[in-house]
């Protein structure tokens, strides 16, 4: 029982920090909250099912071609729902125009895919729900390669760095000649990588289903406001706590609860500690 | 722009309403029914969306929980069977309850957070309707409530709807015209500026969040009647969008627009079938092309008012001779006095051991260097920055840290260095907002129009003229703020101050930005305001106004008094002259 429970709490838990970096790699580059994460997410197990499952395609030609995919609708995003609206960030349009976005993503899927849950396929065969199936190892396995490689990216690569500069400060990082607008598409491009990664590898475990875009919006959030806006390292922690949390009480207390539970530590966090348990300061007002 | 020309689209549009069953079939007439109760749940959300910007896009968990409160309530299924009304009553009472704690993070966060909570409460209410099996019927759903005679029949519980519908407009249009409507839309926009007029932003938004949520809950009530069935996939998010967009695509602040854009989203898939399946998508680019394309929305495209020129060649004329009326009986003998004022942001000391004392009746000028810590002592006194040590207080009587929104009824009032205003009111409602204080009536009294309202309204509207007319702004009373000069936007701040009747008024630059005959104007207004017992402290560095107007001047440097004295002894104080003025 324990062992399931922390199993696969680990497992969704690491599909919500992996959909939590996704938002904060966003932010990170344009200081913008999108919508568009979970359905990246969404997008990753649809678009694996529908190479693989349904085309027949390698597993592995299926993998890149979904990341592939997913990269380029990141991009998209920058594009049409993010650059025009940064001129007035303050005004919180982005909210709006990546709601837009993200509901015509979802929408588009439900109509061209399914409006039902999906089979995803077994990439090595490992099932039956027990200890070792893939189902829970995969999600944790690119969750612990998101973290290593973004560790690299950023601490041993220019492009890295110049990632970090911009997240620090854009007007600097602008007046010291980094080309600003390209790292940004670079940055949604990784997002929609890393997205599509979350989404990919948990097929198995949430499904092809058009619906958990809303559901990983939500939860891939809840690790974001813990951890506190663009700190990855929070976002990691605090989802797969969330996840230990919300299966230990699904297990113990059955799902309504769990739901319930999930929605009051996020409030009650909210309130206690607006900027998150491991957030900056609030900016100043006037 | 009389009451009645403002009334009469909506009276067009209720009255095609009454006569569509006459010409139509009962296909349309039960597709008039949901508009209907859509609207009664989009025009409260529009006071929580459209007029204070809260980005509610879940507020299809409140429809869900009133429909199945409703229906459960009438079908007895827990308790015996209720009274439908009474079940009616008791949704109203579930949504409301709802409704406030969705909106409770609001309150200290904006924005994404809230969009996040309010959708994360509809997925919860959602699986819950799936999970609470014995209750709700889980993915089978149950009846829907049956109205009694003769509101059982398509047409009588169409005009049942319809009549709702009428009244929510009315009492919504109530609150949108009071002080209330003008709070919440300055909390949207200019949220600083609402604090120092007093306005309270938790009991506000408090109000409207409940307000939402018992219409909402009322409205899903009736969504299950008409229906006559509900299961969990009756409650989509694809109807949240639509509440969500028909504001959006009406327009922030109006009432009208989002009516229209309610009955047109609601018919939109009606034209075509191919467009049910599409219909959600559609609404998401409309909202794509509206944000990026018309953020005004329908509103924008029938404010014919803002389009007509206004007078470009205008010159500022106060007029001093009504402050008497506007500052009447609100004077002061305690003076403002700041004690040993420590603030440092990070490593740095903004203010470092200041004392200050404001006298009520005179103008002291706070000078110095950019940085110096000028603004910064101003934002200590109006309560926005807590210093680590030291005291404000007012006499003997301690102000509040923290608390900016009590300063008004302190009877401090302020301005602004970037003129904080409503762009999209027009001036007239931007002066009101600085009156919020003074309003008698409730929320409730506002919603039915009630005669405490009706006199508030009269009282904020009579001051915010005289005020303008005292500032010289009183031509421009009906044009959008946004339209002004940004000289203009100064003495209209300064306007708004008035409305508090102030016994201190703190002016953060007002003469940056203006012209040689508009300072001069500038100084004998506050020089006039001062001689009515009213303190100035006048942040400024325009120097000549200074050793004009003031009685008193402080000089500052890194965060210390460098000098302080009259404007006589501070000209040739040798330590200013050579740090800040110049020989």
């Amino acid at each position: 029982m324990l062992t399931a429970i922390l199993l696969s709490g680990l497992a969704v838990g690491a599909v919500y920090a992996l959909i939590g970096v996704t938002y904060n790699v966003m932010f990170s580059a344009s200081r913008v909250m999108s919508f568009t994460a979970g359905q990246l997410g969404m997008l990753g197990g649809v678009l694996g099912a529908a190479f693989i499952g349904v085309l027949g395609l390698p597993a592995i030609a299926g993998f890149v071609l979904t990341l592939a995919a997913c990269a380029a609708i990141g991009v998209l995003t920058e594009i049409i729902a993010v650059r025009p609206v940064l001129k007035s960030l303050e005004q919180h349009l982005y909210v709006l125009s990546t709601l837009a976005l993200a509901l015509m993503i979802q929408q588009f899927t439900a109509i061209t895919w399914s409006t039902e849950p999906q089979p995803f396929p077994s990439l090595f065969g490992l099932q039956g729900g027990g200890v070792g199936d893939e189902k829970f190892w995969l999600p944790i396995l690119a969750c612990a390669a998101v973290v290593v490689g973004l560790e690299f990216l950023y601490r041993r690569t220019l492009i890295g760095r110049a990632f970090l500069a911009i997240a620090e400060d854009n007007f600097a990082a602008r007046a010291l000649g980094l080309p600003e607008r390209n790292l940004r598409m670079a940055s949604y491009a990784l997002a929609g990588v890393i997205g599509g990664l979350a989404g990919f590898a948990s097929g198995q475990l949430f499904l092809a289903f058009f619906a958990n875009g809303a559901m990983l919006n939500f939860l891939g959030f809840v690790p974001v406001a813990l951890g506190g806006l663009g700190n990855n390292r929070g976002a990691i922690i605090g989802g797969l706590a969330l996840g230990i949390f919300q299966q230990s009480a699904n297990f113990l207390f059955g799902g309504v609860f769990a739901s319930v539970a999930v929605f009051s530590v996020f409030i009650i966090v909210l309130l206690l500690a607006p900027q998150g348990l491991f957030g900056a300061p609030a900016q100043r007002r006037v | 722009m009389g009451l009645l020309k403002q009334a009469l689209p909506f009276v067009g549009i209720f009255a095609a309403a009454l006569i569509l069953p006459l010409v139509s079939n009962d296909y349309w007439t039960l597709i008039a029914t949901r508009a209907a109760i859509y609207w009664v749940l989009v025009s409260a959300l529009n006071l929580v969306v459209g007029f204070a910007g809260q980005l509610a896009i879940g507020w299809v968990a409140m429809l869900t929980l009133g429909a199945y409160t409703t229906s459960v309530l009438v079908a007895g299924n827990v308790m015996p069977p209720v009274n439908v009304f009474l079940a009616l009553g008791a949704a109203a009472l579930v949504g409301g309850v709802a409704g406030v704690i969705v909106g409770l993070p609001a309150l200290r966060l904006r924005t994404f957070y809230f969009a996040m909570t309010t959708l994360g409460f509809a997925t919860i209410v959602t699986q819950i309707a799936l999970a609470w099996q014995d209750v709700t019927g889980g993915g089978i759903g149950l009846v829907g409530p049956v109205m009694p005679a003769p509101l059982d029949s398509i047409f009588g519980f169409y005009l049942f709807c319809l009549a709702l519908a009428a009244f929510c407009t009315w009492i919504t249009a109530n609150v949108a015209h009071s002080r209330f409507g003008r709070s919440l839309v300055a909390i949207r926009d200019a949220d600083v500026a609402a604090e120092s007029a007093g306005i309270s932003k938790p009991l506000l938004l408090g109000s409207v969040f409940l307000f939402a949520g018992a219409m909402a809950g009322i409205a899903g009530g009736l969504f299950a009647t008409l229906q006559s069935y509900i299961s969990p996939e009756a409650f989509t998010f694809d109807l949240s969008v639509l509440f969500f967009i028909a504001i959006l695509i009406g327009g922030r602040g109006s009432i009208l627009g989002p009516l229209i854009a309610t009955i047109v989203l609601t018919w939109l898939p009606e034209f075509a079938a191919p467009l049910v399946a599409w219909s959600t998508f559609l609404y998401a680019v409309l909202l794509l092309v509206i944000v990026l394309a018309a953020p005004g929305g329908i509103a924008a495209l029938l404010d014919f008012r803002s389009r007509r020129p206004i007078e470009a060649d205008r010159s500022i004329v106060v007029h001093t001779d009504v402050l008497p009326e506007i500052l009447a009986g609100r004077l002061s003998a305690d003076p403002i006095l700041l004690k040993g004022i420590v603030l440092s942001f990070g490593g740095v000391r903004a203010i470092d051991g200041l004392d200050l004392q404001v006298e009520p009746g005179q103008v002291h000028g706070l000078i110095g260097p950019n940085g110096s810590g000028k603004t910064t002592t101003l934002n200590v006194i109006s309560g926005f920055y807590h210093p680590e040590a030291g005291s404000v207080t007012l006499g003997t009587a301690p102000l509040p840290m923290d608390a900016p929104q009590t300063r008004a009824a302190s009877g401090i009032a302020r301005t602004f260095q970037t003129p904080r205003i409503i762009g999209e009111s027009t001036v007239l409602q931007n002066v009101m907002v600085g009156g919020a204080i003074n309003g008698k009536g409730s929320f409730v009294e506002s919603l039915l129009a009630l005669p405490r309202h009706r006199h508030d309204e009269a009282m904020l509207r009579h001051d915010a003229l005289l005020a303008l007319r005292c500032v010289g702004l009183a031509g421009l009373a009906e044009v959008r703020a946004d339209r002004l000069q940004h000289s203009e936007l100064r003495f209209l701040e300064i306007a708004r101050a008035l409305m508090v009747r102030p016994r201190f008024l703190l002016l953060d630059e007002p003469a940056a930005g203006l012209s040689g005959d508009e300072i001069h104007s500038l100084g004998s207004l506050i020089r006039a305001i001062s001689r009515q017992g009213t303190g100035v402290l006048l942040v400024e560095h325009h120097a000549d106004l200074i050793f004009e107007i003031c009685d008193q001047v402080t000089v500052l440097n890194l965060g210390r008094e460098l000098a302080a004295g009259t404007p006589a002894e501070i000209r040739v104080h040798s330590e200013v002259v050579s740090a800040y003025l110049g020989s």
